[in-house]
């Protein structure tokens, strides 16, 4: 491996992990504003120009907030929790392409770090999947009955919406017959497969809203029953991280849904003008943000026996029949 | 499940999604109606007349005060907030119509309940709850209010106190409740 590569893959590595850490920060910033609108507020604007400064400003009193580790808790497992949440939020990005191949003084980059790999969308449910034992390990370390509740809920809500969310996976996999995430975008440079898919594309927007733990969704934060849910206990930064990796695997999904069903960076003059590809994609992603936001902002919490069987009963079965109609459909017009 | 039923559900379930979908709707025109924030410390939104503020002690317009140091609104004030301690007036030193003056008047705004008895007991209507609302203190003494903080400024025309006036103009111990020129 040479020095150059090497030094590529360092600034790629440190550029995925900069989108995360910068949205998560405008991401409260977005929302915040958002939903002051959709209440007929202003929202924060203060802080700085159009209140650009107000995460700065968040962070800052989150770093000098103190920090508390309760008598009960079991420290090793309370300090560690929030780095296991954290960590996937981070990574997950990998194996998504920001854009097509660029040409930049002679030598070509490939804008992504990992997407070749040709089990890139197993590698995104693996690694999604991790975050639950973050929210579990630390609703038991808190030593805390409604952080404890909040950790069970969240283990049977992800455990049992991961099911449908692999399944709406599933789709566009059949579709373009590959694992790899590239073979996957190429697949829709005629059509996106949120219009071939468009069950499957409903059933990955509710599924995945779930598996980040978003409104209306939100059953192990539950304010109103549970305090805070699993971050009870948690201040200062290591609040901050359970933040950043909700915020985190929300622009994750995002990227993840764009990908996989909007085309990714695709769009119009991709081809002549490479740079185009990482713009198609960031509106792509704002555009899924701004869903799930606007999902927050108009519907209540379910209650959770509703949850769990809208997940079994309607959503699990709906992916089965996604996936048997797929396949018939491929099987007819031969893929 | 029968078959009827199966599509009664089905019908159910697309009927609920309609009204998902306008709910959605709602929220998003919302975004589209023009804020009611006040954006507060540069536009400040009026208050109503009977809006009830912080205290002041008014004036006659020639200047005198209203307060007779009588101390009714203490008696009368539920979180005992204010504390008054009263002092003969003379004609040469003359503070208020009748016999005696505030000498000391304190409200303490970190008691006061803002619920206006002071002014309903009082019977000279020296005491009135105004419009003013920015009350924060950096301390507790700054919370203290003391008479020259509360008393208004001398309406035009008038003089400040204590005022020498001639023998015997004043000689009630409770003025009239009208203007004593």
């Amino acid at each position: 491996m040479s020095l150059a590569l090497l030094i590529e893959w360092a600034i790629k590595s440190v550029v995925i992990i900069l989108i995360i850490l910068g949205g998560f920060a405008y991401l409260t910033l977005f929302e915040r504003r958002v939903l002051a609108r959709i209440q007929t507020r202003i929202g924060p604007n203060r802080a700085g120009p159009w209140g650009l400064l107000q995460p700065v400003a968040d962070g800052i009193k989150l770093i000098f907030n103190e920090e508390l580790i309760p008598a009960q808790a079991d420290k090793v497992l309370f300090l560690l929790a929030p780095v296991i949440t954290v960590v996937p939020a981070l990574i997950i990005l990998a194996v998504i392409p920001l854009g097509p191949e660029v040409t930049i003084f002679g030598r070509s980059y490939y804008l992504g770090l990992a997407s070749n790999v040709n089990v890139g969308v197993l590698y995104i449910l693996a690694v999604a999947s991790i975050a639950v034992y973050g929210i579990v390990i630390a609703g038991w370390a808190s030593g805390n009955k409604y952080a404890l509740m909040g950790g069970v809920r969240s283990t049977a809500q992800m455990v049992s919406y991961e099911l449908a969310l692999a399944l709406a996976f599933v789709g566009p996999i059949m579709l373009a017959g590959s694992m790899s995430v590239d073979t996957i975008i190429e697949g829709q440079r005629q059509l996106w497969y949120a219009i071939l898919q468009p069950l499957g594309f409903l059933i990955f927007v509710i599924a995945s809203v779930a598996e980040v733990n978003r409104s209306p969704f939100d059953m192990p934060e539950a304010e109103q029953e549970l305090v805070a849910g699993y971050h009870a206990e948690y201040s200062g930064m290591k609040f901050a991280l359970f933040f950043m990796a909700e915020y985190g695997k929300m622009i994750a999904v995002s990227f993840i849904g764009a990908t996989m069903f909007l085309g990714g960076y695709l769009g119009p003059f991709v081809d002549r003008w490479p740079l185009l590809g990482p713009i198609y994609l960031f509106i792509k992603v704002v555009a899924l943000l701004f869903l799930m936001v606007w999902l927050r902002a108009t519907y209540p919490r379910f209650r959770y026996d509703h949850l769990m069987a809208f997940g079994w009963k309607i959503l699990l079965p709906l992916g089965l029949l996604n996936v048997v109609v797929t396949g018939v459909f491929i099987v007819l017009v031969g893929g | 499940m029968s078959l009827m039923g199966f599509l009664r559900g089905l019908w159910g379930a697309f009927l609920s999604i309609i009204e998902m979908l306008r709910g959605l709707w709602t929220t998003f025109r919302s975004m589209f109606e023009t804020p009611v924030t006040y954006q507060y410390p540069e536009v400040k939104r009026p208050v109503r007349d009977r809006f009830k503020g912080r205290h002041v002690l008014t004036r006659y317009d020639n200047g005198l005060e209203k307060c007779i140091g009588c101390a009714l609104c203490a008696a009368a004030c539920p979180a005992g907030a204010i504390f008054v301690e009263a002092a003969e007036n003379t004609d040469e030193k003359r503070f208020s119509p009748g016999e005696r003056y505030a000498s000391t008047y304190e409200i303490n705004l970190m008691r006061c309940i803002f619920c206006g008895y002071c002014e309903d007991a009082c019977p000279t209507e020296a005491i009135v709850l105004e419009h003013q609302y920015e009350l924060s203190f950096t301390s507790r003494r700054d919370a203290i209010y003391t008479k020259d903080l509360l008393l208004v400024p001398v309406p035009p025309g008038g003089e400040p106190t204590p005022q020498n006036v001639p023998v015997g103009m004043f000689n009630r111990a409770i003025p009239e409740m009208k203007d004593p020129a």
